[in-house]
Formats: structure tokens, C-alpha cells, sequence
């Protein structure tokens, strides 16, 4: 009866209504805020438990040391490689070679895609090249860079670059396809050429779609570099994996595994960011 | 004296990998300048296909097209369109939007800045510049649709069912603000509708077209009081319903005689 009271003097100057509205948002905000509470929680729980389940079984001998170590040997570890200043090379290296590898996976596949967009010659010319190439595991032509480039950063780039690019460019290609044709329509009423409709609307209506390809190929370029790393490199944190692996120091090993799910969640995280700030200006 | 828009003995074919159709055949149309005309017909009668082709985006696969005298080999500036929705750039701010034209034919100037920023007024968006289509409703977007088109001063106007997307209220609003805006600038206009009602109350003569190809019809000439009337008052007009009445019962026959091929 309340409630009704309340609604039907919703217009009413008194407020009721008003209050009616608080009160239910109040209590919305709350439900919510013990959600997430709740949320954050458990995640804390199970981060604090597992790693303390593997520092126990570690000492306790439950498991092989020698080959899972533990959580503080493995900070040990990488304190002491820090204090040394041997660890932060390797990660400068893999970072910028990772960063290298997106950045110009999605620069390549965008300019490959828009000289296919502008000339459908072409696109049916080399689509079966691209299908074979998509299907092709890239990491199989290992070999064949550290042949023609050489063994080092370079041959690491191609490797990233090589995963990055063909993906880039058919995803980019569809979405230059996908473009509503009436907005291209407007620019040739105008007399805009195919210059003119790439540059007004092609091009800045599939924007989001190759920022967030940026996104995915970050991901990709890291599985590109670390494999890069485990065939050729002198340095880089792919390149301490496989040492570790080779001298038997699995310490080493998980140590920098752990850095590089920090390094590239940082840098997914600051390409998320570019991204919300770039569609929020748009 | 030779007509704004003239069509002559204009066919068109489509042609796909199954085949092709005849979309339109034998078109004859003559426009003068000022004048308001109507294209009524069923979907399917190439009433799209023929303002493509007045507006240069397709060429004709027979016949002529001449606009003031010069045959159509492109778009061009005297010419201008509006489509059924207005089609603005999300990513740009209304500015930008209403001034592609200009900046495409690279006309940007002091001058055109302020004709365009006087049509802004006189649509009553004045203030909205810096926003985003998106933050604009139905009826102010096609309003900027349509000063985009005004911006390059054309001196045709070709409109596609440019109120078909909105609801009734924004559309007898815009129809109005339309026909006042076009004759105040003398312009001429083909209006491609399904709205009987709308073609009556706007234009000076009404065209009807049957399909299967698409061909004309009909010529009906509007009377002089529903001619003079903006459209809201137009439908107030006592020959008006008789009109309407004529133009519907010409479409039934139309679809009377597709039946009678099926």
C-alpha cells in the first residue's frame, strides 16, 4: 500500500517519490558492493592458499623440489637475480621484442588488408596464399628465419610478426568489407574517390576493430617471441627457460614463467587502456 | 527551354552470376526547373534504381540522362541526395558531419562555413556542433543529413524516402521544414516515396511506376491550392482525399495486373 501511495504522488512536490527512488538505489549499491567483496575474496583465497599448499608440500618434500621448487625459493631466486642486474636485461629484451612484434603485426596486416580492399584483383589472386598461410603453423618456419635473417632479435621478430600478421589482415579485411555501404554511398555522392572513401570512411569505421586486434596480438607476438627465444636467443626471458631447462634448474624455469605472466598482463592491461581511452573519444 | 533533369528512353539491367533483369525500361522524364516531382510505385518498380542513375552513382545500360542539357557520366556537385536514413559519421561531430561535403570537394571556405552555419540555424541546430550523432534524436538527425546536402548548394535535390525511418509526428514536421527550406531556394526536387499522402502533399506532379520492369504508369498533376499549401495543410485541402483516392486505386490495378502474370 506503500509503495502504491508513493507512485501516485510520484508528480507531487512532498518528494515521496524521490525518497522511494533513493532508498531503492541505496540498497542496489549495497547488494552489489557485498558481491564484490565477495568476489575479491574467494580470488584472494585461492592465490593465498594454492601458493601456500605449494610452499608446504615443497618443504615438506610432498613433491619433487627438483623439479616443482617452491613459491620463496623461487622469490629468492629472482631477488637475487634482480639485486645482480641480471634479470631485468632479459625481460627489456622480450618486452620490446614483443612490442616490436604487435606493433608491427598489426601495422602489416592493416596496410596487407586495405591493398586488398583496393584491389579486388588482387583479393581473389591471393586468397588461397592466404588460406594456406593461415592454416600454417608459423612457428614451423622457425628454421627458415634464423636461415635468412639470421640468429637474434631479428630472426624473434619475424617469428611474432609472422604469428601477428595474417590473422590481422583477415580480420581487418572483413571488417573493411563489413563497412555499411551506405556511408560510402554519401562520400560518392560528393565525387570522393576510392582514396576518398578508404580515408572518410573505411578506414576510421573499422578502427575499433584494429584496436582490438592490437589487443589479441599481443598475446599472439608473446607465443611468437618466446618461441622465438627458445631457438635462437643468447638472451630474453624465453632464452632463461630453456637454460634453466638445460642446466636442470626448474627453480629458474618457473621464475620466469611468473615474470612473464606479469609482463604481459601489464602490457594487455595498458593496451586495454589505449583502447577504452581511444573508443571513449570516439 | 531545356529541363532541370531529362530522361530519355533510359533501360537499365542488373546482372548477376544467375542472370540478369531488366529493372527499368524506357523511362521518360522531364523535370523543370523548381519543380517538385513524385515517384510512387510498388517495391520493385526501380524507383531507387532510376534516382541512382539521375545521381550518376550507376550509368544507365541504355539511354540518356541530362541534367541542365549535360549528359550524367558521375556524381556531381549541382546534384544532391538524401538517403533514407541519414547515414552521418558516428565517429565525427555534427560539424564535421554537415561539412564533408565541402571538405570532399574542397570548398572550405570563410563564405562556406557561414552558409552552413545559417542552414544549421534555420533547421534548429544551432548548439548541437560539437555533439555526436548519437547524442541527437531521429528527426534532428536527418535535419543534419540534410543540411549536408544543402552545404554544397545543389541545385537538385534527389530524396530517397529521406522520412520513411521516422515517426509520424518528426515526419510531417520535417516534410513541412523540407518543402519550405527547397522552394525558398528555388530547387528542384524528385522525391522517391511509398507514402501516397506524402507524394500528394509535396510535390507538383506524381509519377506513378509499375513493375516487372519497372515503367511509368501515370502522370497525375497536382492542383493548384494543395500545389501552394505546405503538406500538413495540403492534407487539409478539399481534393485532396479524391486524390488520394485516384492514386490508390491506380496502385491496386497495378498490383491487379502482377497477379493476372503470376
Amino acid at each position: 500500500m506503500r509503495l502504491k501511495h508513493d507512485v501516485a504522488k510520484g508528480y507531487d512536490p512532498s518528494g515521496h517519490g524521490e525518497q522511494l527512488a533513493e532508498r531503492v538505489h541505496a540498497s542496489y549499491m549495497r547488494q552489489r558492493r557485498k558481491v564484490r567483496t565477495f568476489v575479491l575474496m574467494t580470488q584472494v583465497a585461492i592465490l593465498l592458499g594454492s601458493i601456500g599448499l605449494w610452499e608446504i608440500a615443497g618443504r615438506l618434500k610432498w613433491i619433487d623440489v627438483l623439479l616443482f621448487s617452491y613459491p620463496s625459493k623461487i622469490v629468492g631466486l629472482l631477488w637475487d637475480n634482480l639485486l645482480e642486474g641480471e634479470l631485468l636485461p632479459h625481460v627489456g629484451v622480450t618486452v620490446v621484442e614483443t612490442i616490436f612484434g604487435f606493433l608491427l603485426g598489426t601495422l602489416c596486416g592493416t596496410s596487407l588488408a586495405a591493398i586488398i580492399w583496393w584491389s579486388p584483383f588482387l583479393a581473389k589472386v591471393l586468397d588461397p596464399y592466404i588460406v594456406v598461410l593461415n592454416s600454417m603453423p608459423k612457428v614451423a618456419l622457425g628454421p627458415i628465419f634464423i636461415v635468412a635473417i639470421g640468429p637474434g632479435l631479428g630472426s624473434v621478430i619475424a617469428m611474432a610478426l609472422a604469428i601477428t600478421v595474417i590473422i590481422t589482415t583477415l580480420v581487418v579485411y572483413s571488417s573493411f568489407k563489413e563497412v555499411d555501404a551506405n556511408y560510402i554511398k554519401v562520400v560518392r555522392l560528393f565525387g570522393g574517390t576510392r582514396a576518398t572513401v578508404f580515408r572518410r570512411v573505411i578506414l576510421p569505421a573499422s578502427f575499433p576493430t584494429i584496436v582490438s586486434t592490437l589487443k589479441v596480438n599481443v598475446g599472439l607476438a608473446w607465443v611468437g617471441v618466446i618461441v622465438g627465444e627458445f631457438l635462437v636467443a643468447k638472451q630474453g626471458l624465453g632464452y632463461l627457460i630453456i637454460y634453466g631447462f638445460q642446466v636442470f634448474n626448474f627453480t629458474l624455469v618457473i621464475g620466469s614463467l611468473f615474470v612473464i605472466a606479469i609482463a604481459a598482463t601489464l602490457m594487455y592491461q595498458a593496451v586495454a587502456y589505449m583502447e577504452s581511452k581511444l573508443s571513449g573519444r570516439l | 527551354m531545356s529541363g532541370a533533369v531529362e530522361v530519355h528512353s533510359m533501360s537499365h539491367v542488373y546482372v548477376t552470376d544467375r542472370g540478369a533483369s531488366l529493372a527499368v525500361e524506357d523511362i521518360e522524364l522531364r523535370v523543370r526547373p523548381g519543380e517538385f516531382v513524385s515517384l510512387v510505385g510498388p517495391s520493385g518498380c526501380g524507383k531507387t534504381t532510376i534516382l541512382s542513375i539521375i545521381a550518376g552513382l550507376i550509368q544507365p545500360t541504355s539511354g540518356e540522362v541530362r541534367i541542365h542539357g549535360e549528359l550524367v557520366s558521375g556524381p556531381a556537385a549541382q546534384v544532391g541526395y538524401m538517403l533514407q536514413q541519414d547515414y552521418l559519421f558516428p565517429w565525427k561531430t555534427i560539424w564535421h558531419n554537415v561539412m564533408t561535403g565541402l571538405a570532399i570537394t574542397k570548398q572550405v571556405t570563410t563564405e562556406s562555413e557561414a552558409y552552413v552555419k545559417s542552414l544549421l540555424g534555420q533547421m534548429g541546430l544551432s548548439g548541437s556542433e560539437s555533439k555526436y550523432p548519437a547524442q541527437l534524436s531521429g528527426g534532428m538527425r536527418q535535419r543534419a543529413a540534410l543540411v549536408r546536402t544543402l552545404a554544397t548548394k545543389p541545385d537538385i535535390l534527389l530524396l530517397d524516402e529521406p522520412f520513411s525511418a521516422l515517426d509520424y509526428q518528426t515526419k510531417l514536421t520535417l516534410e513541412d521544414l523540407v518543402l519550405d527550406t527547397l522552394r525558398s531556394q528555388q530547387k528542384t526536387a524528385i522525391l522517391v516515396t511509398h507514402d501516397l499522402s506524402e507524394a500528394i502533399a509535396m510535390s507538383d506532379r506524381v509519377i506513378v511506376l509499375g513493375r516487372n520492369p519497372g515503367h511509368i504508369r501515370r502522370e497525375l498533376s497536382i492542383p493548384e491550392p494543395i500545389k501552394q499549401a505546405l503538406p500538413f495543410q495540403a492534407r487539409e485541402e478539399p481534393d485532396f482525399h479524391g486524390l488520394f483516392r485516384e492514386l490508390w486505386q491506380e496502385l491496386k490495378e497495378t498490383e491487379g495486373e502482377d497477379a493476372l502474370e503470376a
